[in-house]
Parts: structure tokens; C-alpha cells; sequence
């Protein structure tokens, strides 16, 4: 784990989409007002022939990729998750995932580490909005090294796919060079066999960091990382459960709806498996320091540490 | 355009009305009022000025209709027909469950080129196809039909501004500006979505307005469209929901209602009259 580089996965994603872009001459970036955040400046800056800032007006950015995609053009959308996502729900279900058209919504600024902007900028509720909607494929990085290769994914996949980034610079704990990124496949990050977390998105470093705490206790945890929420990767799910037989989700996102949600569905009909899910308690964020935030609504790593280990208790008990 | 031309497109239009009907009173489901409004807007497209293939579709190089108002998929699927893009007999599965030509407008049907349905979302994907052409230097048009009432979605001005901010002159939109919506009148509903030149013309857009009845008046519409530069262009179609049928014509409840038997034989009958005196 490289503790010492701390990359936004947004950062990544900006700067991965230009590399990209001079290969794929069909990629066309789309904002609303806010490529300084997205980081899609980059591209602006290199390729103003193919980036166009439509204002203020998510729903209309979503119906416009729309438009450009049904013509061959490989379209993406920019925004914060909320905006992204969650303003433009109806047009992404309508005008891009039911005509199935190649059409990347993009969502930075996703969950609570956004920090100081506060609720109506943290969003909460896009990956249980996305994951009921057909078509759709969702895909939630760690770090920036996983983010490159997820967009590389997102562009190799004919049709709708939801990226969804976080805003804070985090640390890279998947190799660089040598990580093998599937979509639609979960990643085995460290093993264990007295019970898995389950993670997405950035509880991936807290799980990691979780990880080491309990290894003092004994309890050795395994980590499975699900970067891609749908289609989502049932097999690791329902071996981790028969082999570690105790399941715990950690995501950036309220409990309903998102991973643990995801989770619970494959192992209540799979493998019925005692289970904790790590998320925000389907309550809004708030303004703070991320750092506090996490801590606040309990996904840090202590308090990852301490669900595992009373989840643990209860269980063995 | 010469007087025969026009009788032709009469004639066309007619029988897309009679199509229309047959469809909706078939299926006992659909949206008669705004096809008959339209029915001459996309005859004239359709027959005389798009430029498109019915053998090839999805050929790259065609003009794209967008049906904004994608609930009068009687009229669009008749029109699509008529020009010869399936089988006219396949519009008697119109709504059925094994049926490809679903209630609103769908890609998978040869030569609809965008999925509509939700109001107020066509002209944003018509503005994608039409900023595509540009990217591209091709010599599409994109033409995109709104619906009256749906000029009160917010999002169509939103497109509208990025109509304007990329000097999109390869996008048409044409209102059919049949001042009815499902509750009410325009006027009643949400009368200060007007004046609507004015509004397009304050959005950057060049408006034009003509008699969306008259296929002379709607061709020459469409040619003075194309002769704007640098600028989207809307053209305003003063139209009558229900077009061509007394009882419907102008009547609110004709939106979305299925015609009993008798009234469907009366309505025929109007449509058919209208036919054989052109027919002369």
C-alpha cells in the first residue's frame, strides 16, 4: 500500500479521460458549470472541438449525450453525483438506458467526504437511484489507479454506465501497474476466513486499515472490493459467505439501496448469511471536516473496526 | 410547390389520419387528437423534404426526425410506413403485447431515431444529433417536433440555450402549436408560456410561423429554414387537435380518448369524404 501519494478519484479520472481521448476520437465530455471540479478541464484545455459546457442544466447535458450517442458518439456527462444522477434520474432512465445508448454519466463528489458543502452536495442515494434501472452498470473506484482502469472499462462497454468518484485525495492501495481490473468482477484484496467486508468506492482504504486493527484481536477479515455494483460479481459474494461465514458492507452511501442492499439480496437468496451493513442510516450528511464526517456517520475505519468486532462477538456468542 | 404536389400531400395526410384511427380504434388505445394535428408536419417530412432511406435506416448520413410529443406514434409509425420504412401492415399490432410499435416512440423501430415519450426530453437529443453533425462537418438536419404543451417543461429552454450557444442551423424545431393539452387549454393551463415567437426569438433561436395544415405553407417553412445560418430556427405550426374529423377537432377530451363504434364509423366517414373530394 502507497500511504505516501493521496489522489482524488476524481483527479485520476480527469486526467485518465485525456490519455483516453487521444486515442478515441468518438469521446465527446459534456459539463454543467463545473469541469474545474470534475477535473474534465484537462480535456477542455486539449480538446475544445469536443467539449462543450452546456451551463447549469443537468437534464438537458443527459438528453444531449443522449443525442450525440444515438449518432455514433461516445458521450460523457459531468456533474456531482447529486446532480448527475440524482437531477437528471428521469432522463438517464428515458433518453439513455432504455434506447440503451453509449452514454457515461459521471458523479464526483459522491458521499459524505465531500465534507463542508454539506446534504444537498453529498450524495447518498445514487447507486440504489442507478441500480434499478435496466441497462444501467455501475462502477465505484477506490483509488486512482482503479479509477483509470474503470474508466477504461466504461469505454470499452457498449452502453449506459454510472461512474461514480469521490472528491477527497485518497491513498492508491491497488498496484499501478500490474492491477487487473474486470467489470462485473469483485477483487479479492486481502484474504481471511473469520469474516469478510465487503467494501465499494473509498471504504476500501478504511476496510484495509480496519483489517490491521482486528488482526490484534485475532480476527483475521477478509476483503473483497466490489468496484462494479451491477452487474454485480454474486459468485465472490456467496464464497465469502460460505467461506468466512459473516458478512459486513462498508459503502459511502445510505444502507438502503446501495451495496449492503446488493449484498443482502445475493445472500438471501444464495446463502443466507448472518450480516452488518456500514453505510450512512438513511439520514442526510452535513457540513464538517470529511475526516469528522467519516467518523460521525461510522465509516472510518474505527469504526469499521468496532462493527466487525462486535458483529464478530455476537456471532462466535 | 405546384397545386398537384400539394393535393398529393393532402391526400397523404389524409390517409395517415385514417391510419391513425384505424390503429388507435384497433388497439382501443392511443393518442388521436395530437396525431391529426400533426399529420401534415410529418407528411411534408417524410415525403418531401427529409433525406433518408428506408432501406437503410440507420445509413449515417441521414436526416433524424426527433418526435418530441413521442405519445402520437399513430402518426409517426403511419408516416414511417407510408415512406416505406416496414410493412403497413404491421401497424395493426400497434400497442399489442408481441408488438414492436409500442404506445410511445421507440429506437427499435425502423426510422424512429430517438426513443420519446417523456415530454420535454426530445429537443435535448435533437441538439445532441445536431451538435454531432457539426462535430463531424456532415450535412444532416435534425428536425425535432414539440408539442405545445410541452414547452412547459423546463428543460426545453435549457436545450433551447444550447441550441443558440452553438449556432445549431442544422436543428429545426417545429411546434405543433394545436393549443391543447391533456387538462385544458395552453392558454388555461399556463398562460404565460406565451408569446412563444417571442420567447424562442429572446432564447437566440430565428422563429418562423406558418399554417401547419397547408404542406405548400409547411414546405416553404422548411426551405426558409434552411437558408438561416448560425442559428437554430423554430417554426411555429399553427395546427388544430383533431384536425379532420368535426367532433375531435378543437375538442380537449380527443387527447388520449378511444372513439366508440359509431363514432368511429363517423369519423372515418368525415376522413374518407375529405379524400374522395380531393381525389375529385
Amino acid at each position: 500500500m502507497s500511504m505516501a501519494e493521496r489522489i482524488a478519484t476524481r483527479a485520476a479520472y480527469g486526467k485518465a479521460l485525456v490519455e483516453m481521448a487521444r486515442e478515441n476520437k468518438d469521446i465527446v465530455v459534456l459539463d454543467a458549470d463545473l469541469c474545474a471540479c470534475t477535473k474534465t478541464d484537462l480535456f477542455a484545455a486539449e480538446f475544445p472541438e469536443r467539449y462543450f459546457n452546456l451551463g447549469i442544466a443537468e437534464s438537458n447535458m443527459v438528453g444531449v449525450a443522449a443525442g450525440l450517442a444515438a449518432c455514433g458518439k461516445t458521450a460523457i456527462a459531468n456533474s456531482f453525483a447529486m446532480f448527475s444522477a440524482g437531477r437528471a434520474f428521469e432522463q438517464i432512465r428515458n433518453s439513455v438506458a432504455y434506447p440503451n445508448l453509449n452514454v457515461k454519466i459521471v458523479g464526483t463528489h459522491a458521499g459524505v467526504s465531500v465534507g463542508k458543502d454539506g446534504a444537498t452536495h453529498q450524495c447518498l442515494e445514487d447507486i440504489g437511484i442507478l441500480r434499478t434501472v435496466p441497462n444501467m452498470t455501475i462502477i465505484c473506484p477506490a483509488d486512482a489507479a482503479e479509477t483509470y482502469h474503470a474508466l477504461k472499462a466504461a469505454l470499452e462497454h457498449r452502453g449506459p454506465v454510472y461512474l461514480r468518484l469521490g472528491r477527497l485525495p485518497v491513498e492508491t492501495v491497488h498496484d499501478s501497474d500490474n492491477y487487473q481490473f474486470e467489470l462485473g468482477r469483485g477483487v479479492l484484496v486481502q484474504p481471511g476466513s473469520d469474516a469478510t467486508i465487503v467494501t465499494t468506492g473509498l471504504m476500501l482504504q478504511e476496510a484495509l486499515k480496519a483489517r490491521e486493527e482486528l488482526l490484534q484481536d485475532g480476527i483475521e477479515v477478509r476483503i473483497v472490493h466490489i468496484h462494479t455494483l451491477k452487474p454485480l460479481d454474486e459468485e465472490i459474494i456467496v464464497q465469502a459467505a460460505q467461506e468466512t461465514g459473516l458478512i459486513i458492507t462498508a459503502e459511502e452511501h445510505n444502507i438502503l439501496g446501495g451495496l449492503g442492499a446488493a449484498v443482502a439480496e445475493v445472500l438471501g437468496e444464495r446463502c443466507p448469511t448472518p450480516m452488518a451493513r456500514i453505510g450512512t442510516k438513511d439520514v442526510f450528511g452535513k457540513s464538517g471536516e470529511p475526516h469528522e464526517l467519516m467518523a460521525e456517520y461510522g465509516l472510518d475505519a474505527a469504526s469499521i473496526t468496532k462493527v466487525v468486532r462486535e458483529t464478530y462477538a455476537k456471532w462466535k456468542a | 410547390m405546384d397545386n398537384k404536389t400539394r393535393i398529393e400531400l393532402q391526400k397523404k395526410a389524409l390517409e395517415n389520419r385514417i391510419t391513425a384511427l384505424n390503429m388507435v380504434y384497433r388497439a382501443q388505445s392511443g393518442h388521436i387528437g395530437g396525431s391529426f394535428s400533426v399529420a401534415d408536419i410529418l407528411t411534408v417530412l417524410y415525403q418531401k423534404v427529409m433525406n433518408v432511406d428506408p432501406a437503410r435506416p440507420r445509413w449515417e448520413g441521414r436526416d433524424r426526425l426527433v418526435m418530441s410529443k413521442g405519445h402520437c406514434t399513430p402518426a409517426l409509425y403511419a408516416a414511417l410506413a407510408q415512406r416505406g420504412f416496414f410493412p403497413a401492415e404491421e401497424l395493426n399490432t400497434f400497442r399489442e403485447t408481441t408488438s414492436r410499435l409500442s404506445g410511445h416512440a421507440e429506437m427499435g423501430v425502423p426510422g424512429v431515431d430517438m426513443s420519446t415519450g417523456s415530454l420535454g426530453q426530445g429537443l435535448s437529443a435533437a441538439c445532441g444529433m445536431a451538435l454531432a453533425g457539426k462535430i463531424d462537418g456532415a450535412d444532416y438536419y435534425v428536425y425535432s417536433i414539440q408539442g405545445d404543451g410541452e414547452l412547459q417543461e423546463g428543460m426545453i429552454w435549457e436545450a433551447a440555450m444550447t441550441a443558440a450557444k452553438y449556432n445549431l442551423d442544422n436543428l429545426i424545431a417545429i411546434v405543433d402549436h394545436n393549443k391543447l393539452q391533456l387538462d385544458g387549454t395552453t392558454e388555461e393551463i399556463m398562460p404565460s408560456m406565451y408569446p412563444l415567437a417571442e420567447k424562442f426569438q429572446a432564447f437566440g433561436w430565428h422563429v418562423l410561423e406558418c399554417d401547419g395544415h397547408d404542406p405548400a405553407a409547411l414546405y416553404g417553412a422548411l426551405q426558409e429554414a434552411k437558408e438561416v445560418k448560425g442559428k437554430p430556427i423554430a417554426i411555429i405550426a399553427d395546427t388544430v387537435k383533431g384536425k379532420g374529423v368535426s367532433f375531435m377537432e378543437n375538442n380537449v377530451s380527443w387527447h388520449g380518448n378511444v372513439p366508440s363504434a359509431e363514432e368511429y364509423e363517423a369519423a372515418l366517414a368525415e376522413l374518407k369524404a375529405q379524400l374522395e373530394e380531393l381525389e375529385g
